[in-house]
């Protein structure tokens, strides 16, 4: 279970969030939805130290994130995607990807997990020795997806996965985190302008507005109410 | 012909102690992006650590290789305490920080052991040339100590870079420092370990150039680390290789200066060259301007 509690948050003197509170319950799929500068980035921030939070806590399996630095939130289980998605064009794929389980103490187990992911995204395997730089799009999606896996996490947390990518990679993408959270009980904290496609998946819905939560639904609820998707989701 | 030969290889030494004083500063470079003024100083340090043990009666590997872990230990510390508190501030602010390294550095050395006095570190191997048929050229078992040693020092370093989980640790925090610390490396300790392996590398070139000069005092890398610079600077300052050629560039050019023209103007030489070069390739010999995705 991951809980986001009376958040509030800010750039300098540009308040970002404010009194954010949401539940992300384990094994669910939970899409945080809304406009440019509602304070979507800066909430996954928050929840892995890269912002610590003025007021306001965050809790994951029972430990205070809120006092942790980064690494060791990341250790507990909590992968990170940030938006832009984080590739080091400077190395390889196959060291991008290895960079993910580095932390961990099971080396037997990082193999092994390097070759799940070379099964799950068989493009990466033909194009492990190469640059990351020469990746496509998607192709960039996948190592970073794959490289977050790589930790064996508990909760995945992604930002606007779908930026740049085309509708029918979305859909791909989208199944996959479907499958992974029905599966094996990963928990999705999904960021998404896309509410559309994260709609499609997701259990749950947040919808933030200049910092601040405007409302917390079923998916299937939000996606039906025609006002709040006008005004905020843009579909 | 006779000359050319004795400067080339008197060159290809000298080369690979400012090969060694680049990469020192390529190290810093990449992963902190400061450049650090107090290199040589921290070089000169530990060498007359290295001293001090042979005027307790040690041997020339226990100077050393005491001489060496000295400086893994000095940059460490000097990360931890003087440099971490400039990351991430304004370039200027490290600037300041290493010239001051550097001053506080050669004053307490001076305090220390003395300006004056006249010292000198000892060779373990001779100084005289080899013998080529009647007569002798200008390299000695000493001159080929100096290669195979900053030899060796680079590979290691490059292996443990390109094939050790430690070194893609360390290239990714280099890199990328958030997304590192987003796949829970501990971005801070590979700053301090690439300080640390950085100034071990300094401190080498210190102990390697200590003998040719007579007598030791607590400013003989100044010339020296002006020359490794330029040997980083004319390699592109994120490379490796880069460091290692433009150390022996610098090298040879010194050396055909000197020779050739006068010895007065060698360091000026190893400067026009410098300048030369970058007016051709301003981001120096092997460095590859990053393209950016936009």
């Amino acid at each position: 279970m991951l809980e986001i509690s009376g958040v509030s948050a800010s750039y300098g003197p540009v308040q970002a969030l404010r009194d954010v509170t949401v539940q992300v319950p384990d094994g669910s799929v939970t899409a945080v939805l809304g406009a440019n500068g509602a304070g979507k980035t800066t909430l996954l921030k928050t929840i892995t130290g890269l912002l610590k939070p003025q007021a306001g806590t965050v809790v994951f399996d029972g430990h205070d994130l809120t006092s942790m630095k980064v690494e060791d939130i990341v250790r507990l289980g909590v992968a990170h995607v940030p938006e832009g998605r984080g590739v080091i064009n400077e190395l390889t794929v196959d060291d991008n990807l290895r960079l993910g389980a580095i932390w961990r103490r099971d080396t037997a187990d990082r193999k092994t997990a390097l070759g799940e992911m070379y099964d799950l995204f068989p493009p990466l395997a033909q194009r492990r020795r190469r640059s990351a730089f020469t990746l496509s799009g998607g192709e960039r999606q996948m190592l970073v997806l794959g490289r977050a896996l790589m930790s064996r996490p508990k909760a995945l947390l992604l930002d606007e996965p779908s930026l740049g990518l085309a509708p029918i990679v979305t859909a791909q993408m989208m199944a996959l985190l479907r499958d992974l959270s029905a599966e094996q009980g990963l928990t999705v904290l999904l960021v998404e302008q896309n509410a559309k496609s994260a709609l499609s998946i997701a259990t749950t819905g947040v919808v933030l507005s200049l910092g601040q939560v405007v409302t917390t639904k079923a998916a299937a609820e939000l996606a039906a109410d025609a006002d709040l998707r006008h005004h905020y989701l843009g579909f | 012909m006779h000359a050319f030969v004795n400067y080339t290889l008197d060159g290809l030494s000298v080369g690979m102690v400012y090969a060694a004083v680049a990469l020192s500063l390529v190290l810093i470079w990449r992963s902190t992006r400061i450049l650090n003024f107090a290199g040589g100083a921290m070089a000169m340090l530990t060498t007359y650590i290295g001293l001090s043990l042979i005027d307790r009666g040690a041997n020339y590997w226990v100077a050393f290789f005491g001489a060496l872990i000295a400086g893994l230990v000095l940059g460490a510390v000097v990360e931890r305490v003087f440099v971490r508190p400039v990351e991430n501030k304004p370039p200027i602010n490290a600037v300041i920080v290493t010239l001051g390294l550097f001053t506080l550095i050669e004053a307490l050395a001076g305090m220390i052991w003395g300006n004056s006095k006249s010292r000198s570190f000892p060779a373990h191997f001779s100084g005289n040339g080899y013998r080529v048929g009647t007569t002798r050229v200008a390299f000695a078992p000493f001159d080929t100590f100096i290669v195979v040693a900053v030899a060796l020092t680079m590979v290691a370093l490059l292996g443990l870079f390109q094939y050790t989980s430690l070194g893609l640790k360390m290239r990714a925090a280099a890199f990328e420092p958030v997304v590192a610390r987003l796949q829970g490396i501990r971005v801070s300790r590979m700053l301090t370990l690439g300080w640390a392996l950085a100034a071990a590398a300094g401190s080498l070139a210190g102990v390697l150039v200590a003998p040719r000069i007579l007598p030791l005092s607590p400013n003989y890398m100044d010339d020296v680390l002006v020359y490794g610079f330029s040997a980083a600077v004319l390699g592109g300052l994120d490379s490796p290789v880069g460091a290692l050629i433009g150390g022996l560039v610098l090298g040879l050019t010194r050396e055909y200066v000197g020779g050739y023209v006068s010895s007065t103007y060698e360091i000026e030489g190893a400067l026009v060259l410098l300048i030369a070069v970058l007016m051709v390739r301003p981001q120096g010999l092997f460095n590859r301007i990053a393209p950016r995705r936009v």
